[in-house]
């Protein structure tokens, strides 16, 4: 119909399926993404560590490259194990938690300040679904600079190295993946739970940096003062490496864990503490969001 | 007509508090006013429908589906402006009421297509591109009516539509929602503490205090019989004659003091037949009214019961 027809008309066409409507909470999300110039170019310019990283393996295997850096009868260049996936991770892990602190915000806070929940929630779309739509913004952001480069580089590695050196770091692969996936839940959690109780955008920001690198810092003295090593807990970048090098390594680890992400020395803590800690930050941003996503606010 | 809403004992409490009190009620209008003073529970009760509160008690249906068991169903039947600002400051008009009207369900091609519609309908189609932040407060209120309507709701939840809108806007928020009912393609609850926006708008109105109903009652059905209901003031020899005759054309009667009557003509009599009758019985009739027992009065009578039952 026309829209010079202005009068009202029921809809008796078809509706989508409901399982996917999270889904345009996402596209709308990128949509509004798009239009930053500052945020197009910091996703860029994150994908430059892979690009090198990608080059050194390609040098590593390539004779002619070799020759033209005066290279061809030295020892390898860089080794290409778990540490160095781990160090690509690492990189792209903190880049990772700068996006989600300038983009997690942005998600949550303008539906909470302009009261948009009660409109979402009206709909036949659930808190949940709600949730889940935000989340999975983050979470394809964060995946395509973190794992999904790091496997790349891993069948770049894999194709010019052999089915052998495959099978031999296939570890590698399941350390990215669940690693990556890791960290992603906790600060896009962090970043959304955060957001939904501040509501101003700058300062759900800065609570994120907060929580990683005041909490470390406090951590930090508590081990110092009390002479322990449980202060550590508060340090989620230690735990997560803690994590991963279980993850990377499994029982037998031969580094302490990743640039950004290392174990502090002397005072490793148990697996067991590490996955428990992460578990309960998980859980606390779900009742967070739980209590601050709703159609209508009580006030008691 | 099929119940629209149907109140099952529903009770709501907020930390122990109830705020909504076991109420029992089938709500059949084409168009219900849920009216009440600030705190009776309108707001509450429009959420509680909605799903927002869980009730903690009893149930309702809403087309029929249970709140309870059906939440999701009944919301995608339902349209809803609620009272309070309600947007995403730095997104277009058109593009927030297409991103509503894709969550109701709609494919995207046709949420903008109706996107455009609504706004074109409630007059906003020349600012539609236009943040929503930088709306008037008018305008705003425009916004959510098309938000309500984009997605070609079965009921239509009007919180407070007429809030902070100054009078031309009013009379054209009113008259849009005349529109919207006289077609008759949907329903609507409209919740209001203005008796007067209930009174242009609706046929049944349900009134609330204090958390009960107060009040329930077809307004169509007051009109009709208060058409037919006059208050007289008479001067004369004999008022007793002159009732008896009335009473003899099918009139009932009561009598007041100083010459005050109460009579409620039967169909089909006219008015002048009394002016005959009262001369014949050499009565003069100083005045004549309608009694107007309005909506007003139905609602002091609620407001005047002690604990919110009539």
């Amino acid at each position: 119909m026309a829209v010079y027809k202005k009068t009202y008309r029921p809809y008796e066409g078809p509706l989508t399926a409901s399982w996917p409507r999270f889904l345009v909470v996402r596209r709308y999300a990128f949509e509004d993404l798009k239009r930053s110039r500052f945020l197009t170019i910091f996703y860029l310019a994150s994908f430059l560590y892979p690009v090198i990283a990608a080059l050194i393996i390609w040098v590593e295997h390539n004779a002619s490259a070799l020759k033209v850096l005066n290279l061809e009868n030295a020892s390898r260049l860089v080794t290409i194990d778990a540490g160095f996936f781990m160090t690509v991770l690492g990189w792209q892990s903190m880049l990772a938690l700068f996006l989600a602190a300038f983009i997690g915000p942005g998600q949550v806070s303008p539906d909470l300040t302009n009261n948009a929940l009660s409109l979402y929630l009206a709909r036949p779309f659930s808190r949940s679904e709600y949730v889940l739509g935000k989340l999975s913004v983050l979470a394809t952001l964060l995946s395509l600079m973190t794992w999904v480069p790091c496997l790349l580089l891993f069948g770049l590695q894999g194709y010019l190295e052999g089915w052998t050196w495959m099978t031999d770091h296939a570890r590698v692969v399941t350390g990215v993946f669940f690693g990556a996936w890791i960290w992603i839940l906790v600060i896009s959690l962090l970043a959304l739970a955060l957001s939904a109780w501040v509501k101003w955008k700058p300062a759900a920001g800065a609570l994120v940096f907060g929580v990683f690198f005041v909490a470390s810092g406090f951590g930090g003295a508590i081990n110092a003062v009390q002479d322990t090593k449980w202060g550590s807990l508060l340090n989620i970048s230690n735990l997560i490496g803690t994590v991963w090098v279980h993850l990377f390594e499994g029982d037998n680890p031969t580094s302490n864990g990743a640039v950004f992400f290392r174990q502090v020395a002397n005072q490793v803590i148990p697996i067991w503490c590490c996955w428990s800690v992460l578990g309960l930050v998980c859980l606390i941003c779900l009742y967070m969001l739980s209590r601050k996503i709703r159609g209508a606010e009580v006030v008691r | 007509m099929d119940p629209v809403i149907e109140l099952d004992g529903l009770e709501v409490r907020f930390g122990g508090r109830p705020i909504l009190k076991k109420l029992r009620a089938s709500l059949t209008g084409r168009s219900i006013g849920l009216l009440g003073p600030n705190g009776a529970g309108k707001s509450t009760l429009l959420n509680t429908l909605l799903g927002f509160h869980k009730p903690s008690g009893g149930t309702a249906r809403v087309l029929g589906r249970d709140i309870r068991t059906h939440a999701r169903e009944v919301r995608g039947l339902i349209g809803y402006m609620p009272e309070n600002d309600a947007f995403i400051a730095p997104m277009s008009g058109v593009r927030f009421v297409r991103l509503m009207a894709e969550l109701a369900g709609l494919p995207p091609e046709q949420a903008l297509e109706r996107a455009h519609e609504a706004f074109f309908y409630v007059g906003l189609g020349e600012v539609r591109y236009r943040a929503l932040g930088t709306y008037s407060l008018g305008m705003k209120q425009s916004a959510k009516l098309a938000q309500a309507i984009a997605h070609g709701p079965k009921l239509l939840f009007l919180d407070e539509p007429t809030n902070g809108l100054d009078p031309p806007a009013r009379l054209r928020m009113i008259q849009l929602i005349q529109e919207i009912r006289d077609r008759g393609d949907l329903r609507l609850i409209l919740s209001s503490h203005l008796l007067r926006d209930v009174e242009e708008c609706c046929d049944q109105v349900l009134i609330l205090k204090d958390g009960n109903i107060a009040a329930h009652c077809d307004l169509e059905e007051e009109r009709r019989s208060n058409r037919r209901f006059l208050e007289l003031e008479t001067r004369g020899t004999s008022n007793g004659c002159f009732l008896e005759s009335l009473e003899k054309l099918g009139c009932q009667t009561a009598q007041g003091a100083q010459g005050r009557l109460k009579l409620v003509l039967p169909e089909g009599l006219e008015i002048r037949r009394l002016y005959e009758v009262a001369d014949e019985q050499k009565v003069q009739i100083r005045r004549l009214n309608y009694k107007r027992d309005s909506l007003e009065d139905i609602f002091l009578k609620a407001m005047e019961a002690a604990d919110g039952r009539l």
